[in-house]
């Protein structure tokens, strides 16, 4: 039996650029921004980093196939660049590669970096591409929104939730996460709004209004790991915060064909979910977790994903939302730092900037929007469509707490 | 589409068409053309006369989607019939639809008639309020048929009361009284009484008469001149539907075969290029045929539109923005879509014969979390199942030429889901658990090279269907 990952790990050094409209800076600025924040922060010089894994989910930005921009751009020491795509969960992936780098001893300090220029598209919401040759004939030709409302639709059905009822728990979300954005200074949406302007906002895709929906953001993310013992060797202080689980989990076509799923939660989550708390040794997370940074790329996938991580009871999650258990001051706080909803998502760069959020916070570092000081807390992607989707589960903690 | 829409709408430039702003015409939406139309009636009609493997399929339409890759072939594999069936497409007149009946009952083998046509018409003229899209499909054969055919007759004449050039996109017509004066009236009377004199009838035997392709006037003068009750003139559905091209005379022959009693005569006469004339008798079978979803209900259940921009749009005569996502390059990989054609064209998924999953589409393993056996699956259609609605949206950022795009999850009656489009629901019609049928639609067009993908998507039940 695999030991897994528990404690093997730690973060020796992580940055994340400013998110947002990022118009004046090119992808290579923008992983050059995180990049010297997290060996700042790790306190090595660059040739000390041994292989590196890179993240880019669109090619559009022209970065390439490769990982010779991330190599380029910050002038890496001919070392092993890993280009990783999983859709949203591109940035937890590069994570895992450079966390089992380390785990497995290959290397003393590897990097994750992720990074996503969304703007330079020129679409409003993410881009549209083809689904494959084969998918074209006959998938829809689904969007992001499109493809996560019909959670509404079906957890309205499956749990005898009034639509109506379903949009204020929504609403709730997407006013928590400005609430909390509002107090970020690298989050791309800063500003507060009532819970009334969400309810009221034009509809992208039924029952999603506007601000049901994620920011569109250029950022960059990057973290570097090495063993707890490397760390010490180079001088890292104060607690260090380790890896306690990373999890993937990839559909296999079920939700998409099989009648066993009724479309009203997310598979891989439960099962990445399943496997990651069991890595971690968690148990009960609602009382372990202090946090969490979860895939709330719509409101209602933020509400599912409360259900799916055992934070709420199925068909529960709705009134433990609109209770505020998940706010700030909840038991369990939920997008501390804005989410994907404020902080934006530039894809290959938002699972790494969740990772950069529960570090900052069980290191006590979170400035305004700093937690009682947690022990755990948990990242969560979900990437591509909820019947179609990749999850990623990151679980952190002091080390050995 | 409501006539008096139009007519408001084209009034500052042609007042003139005032006066035919009544009723209705019918019109396709986008994902809708001649094809998809012809398998719709097609399907109807081996529904209504099962068990009759057709050995020849044709197809007719002026406005065939492919002017070069067989129309009727495509609509084969999309009703699922075999390989070995002989495949026809017809064209060049609007007397097709009718020739080719007559073609068919000539040769006696089982065989499949189906007419279809979405004749484009300019905006402001009167064929844009006189024409209606549509198709008709008639099964014809030796055994247990519900008429017989007692006479043809058909007449070649260039008679050019309007024509298209090849390269042009909407008809020119000639003017009305010179059409029907020394067209109509002097062709079809001559053609009409052949056929009537062909089957030793008189013209008091008839029962019913169908006249496609002429107006009121022009069949009150052609009446008076053959003889015939003017009583028995069948309606020319002008009021509901308008005249749709090669379909209409099968589509008013259809119509009047749904109401006639055993052994009534039915005279069926159409006018293009000359004319085509039927005589049919109705045997006993009749007094036990159920037509599925017959004209009646169609027209009953119809739904009035009276947006004329957006009918303008659907026809391709405004040019809306649609944004940045509408600039996507779709080109069909040709050769992935041969491979999976009969996934796509017919709707067929798997069925695993080792644990009973059915799945779409198949893939190489059963989907079943408990099975997962590979080379177990086999066909399993999916197309004439019913399905309830697992989850839905209305997706207005995603690219459509009828938005919002409206799609979700469908389950099947026995098993199976898949993510697909819905057709013919307005917005806020939906609702999770609610069921669906299939029908064959266009997909996706690659206006960049001509090409047009068509696959099935979940529309509407029939109040009759649901049942």
């Amino acid at each position: 039996m695999a030991q897994g990952i528990r404690d093997k790990v730690v973060i020796l050094g992580m940055g994340c650029s400013r998110f947002g409209e990022r118009w004046e800076s090119s992808a290579e600025d923008l992983l050059a921004e995180s990049f010297q924040e997290a060996i700042a922060d790790a306190g090595i010089d660059r040739d000390q980093i041994e292989a590196a894994w890179f993240g880019l989910s669109m090619d559009e930005q022209n970065l390439g196939k490769s990982g010779l921009s991330a190599s380029q751009s910050l002038r890496l020491p001919n070392i092993p660049v890993t280009r990783v795509e999983n859709l949203c969960a591109t940035g937890s992936e590069t994570l895992r590669g450079a966390v089992y780098a380390v785990a497995s001893g290959a290397v003393d300090v590897a990097m994750a970096i992720g990074v996503e220029k969304l703007k330079d598209t020129g679409y409003g919401g993410l881009p549209e591409r083809s689904k494959g040759t084969f998918n074209d004939l006959w998938q829809p030709s689904a969007t992001a929104p499109g493809s996560f409302a019909q959670f509404a639709s079906a957890y309205s059905t499956q749990h005898g939730v009034a639509m109506d009822t379903l949009k204020e728990a929504m609403a709730h979300i997407s006013w928590k996460s400005h609430e909390n954005g509002s107090k970020n200074p690298k989050a791309h949406l800063r500003r507060q709004i009532s819970k009334d302007a969400v309810l009221k906002a034009p509809m992208v895709a039924y029952p999603l209004g506007l601000f049901d929906c994620c920011g569109v953001s250029d950022g960059s993310a990057c973290a570097i790991v090495t063993t707890p013992e490397m760390a010490a060797k180079l001088g890292k202080t104060g607690e260090l915060i380790a890896i306690k689980a990373s999890q993937v989990s990839v559909s296999n076509g079920m939700e998409m064909t099989h009648g066993s799923w009724d479309g009203s939660f997310a598979h891989t989550t439960r099962v990445a979910v399943a496997r990651a708390y069991h890595e971690a040794g968690i148990t009960d997370p609602v009382k372990e977790l202090a946090m969490v940074e979860v895939h709330d790329c719509f409101s209602i996938t933020e509400l599912v994903t409360m259900e799916d991580l055992g934070l709420s009871k199925p068909g529960e999650g709705y009134r433990d939302v609109l209770a505020g258990k998940f706010d700030a001051d909840g038991e369990v706080a939920c997008n501390i730092d804005g989410g994907l909803k404020c902080f934006g998502h530039p894809i290959g760069a938002s699972g790494l900037r969740m990772v950069y959020e529960c570090y900052q916070q069980l290191r006590g570092t979170a400035g305004d929007r700093q937690l009682t000081r947690p022990k755990k807390a948990l990242a969560h992607n979900l990437g591509g469509f909820p019947n179609f989707n990749v999850c990623a589960v990151t679980v952190l903690g002091q080390l050995g707490s | 589409m409501a006539r008096k829409a139009i007519a408001e709408a084209v009034k500052w430039a042609a007042p003139g068409l005032a006066g035919m702003g009544k009723g209705h015409r019918t019109s396709c939406k986008p994902d809708e053309d001649s094809i998809t139309m012809a398998v719709e009636a097609a399907r109807l009609c081996l529904a209504a006369a099962p068990d009759r493997a057709p050995e020849l399929l044709q197809f007719a339409s002026t406005t065939a989607p492919f002017a070069d890759r067989s129309n009727s072939v495509l609509a084969s594999e999309a009703l699922g019939l075999d390989s070995d069936l002989r495949c026809l497409d017809l064209g060049g007149s609007l007397g097709a639809g009718l020739a080719g009946l007559i073609n068919a009952l000539s040769h006696g083998e089982p065989a499949l008639t189906v007419a279809a046509d979405r004749r484009a018409t300019r905006p402001g003229s009167a064929a844009e309020m006189q024409l209606g899209h549509g198709a008709a499909a008639v099964a014809t054969g030796s055994e247990d048929v519900i008429a017989q055919c007692l006479a043809t007759a058909t007449s070649a004449e260039d008679f050019i009361d309007h024509y298209r050039s090849a390269e042009a996109e909407f008809d020119y017509a000639a003017e009305e009284r010179w059409i029907r004066d020394e067209g109509q009236s002097k062709v079809l009377p001559q053609a009409i009484g052949g056929v009537i004199a062909k089957a030793g009838k008189d013209a008091a035997s008839i029962d019913r008469i169908v006249f496609a392709g002429i107006g009121a006037a022009a069949s009150r003068q052609v009446l008076k001149q053959c003889g015939l009750d003017e009583t028995r003139l069948v309606d020319p559905l002008d009021s509901v539907c308008g005249n749709t091209g090669t379909a209409h005379p099968l589509l008013l022959l259809a119509h009047t075969l749904e109401q006639a009693a055993p052994g009534e005569v039915i005279l069926v006469a159409n006018f293009a290029q000359g004319a085509q004339c039927l005589l049919l008798e109705t045997t006993e079978a009749i007094a036990a045929f159920a037509s599925v979803n017959p004209i009646s209900d169609q027209i009953a259940n119809g739904r009035e539109d009276g947006n004329y921009l957006r009918f303008l749009s659907f026809n391709d005569q405004v040019e809306m923005d649609w944004g940045i996502r509408a600039e996507r390059d779709n080109r069909t990989s040709l050769s992935a879509f041969n491979r999976h054609r009969k996934t796509v064209t017919g709707f067929v998924g798997g069925k695993c014969s080792a644990c009973g999953t059915r799945q779409f589409p198949k893939g190489p393993a059963c989907v079943n979390p408990e099975c997962r056996s590979f080379g177990t699956l086999e066909d399993e259609p999916f197309r004439d199942k019913i399905g309830l609605i697992r989850s839905f949206t209305e997706d207005w950022l995603a690219i459509s030429p009828n938005p919002p795009l409206i799609y979700g999850n469908v389950g099947f009656d026995d098993g199976g889901v898949i993510m697909m489009e819905f057709t013919d629901f307005e917005p806020g019609e939906l609702t999770v658990g609610m069921p669906v049928r299939f029908v064959f639609r266009i997909k996706d067009k690659d206006p960049k090279r001509g090409f047009r993908r068509y696959f099935w998507k979940a529309a509407p039940v029939a109040a009759s269907e649901a049942n």
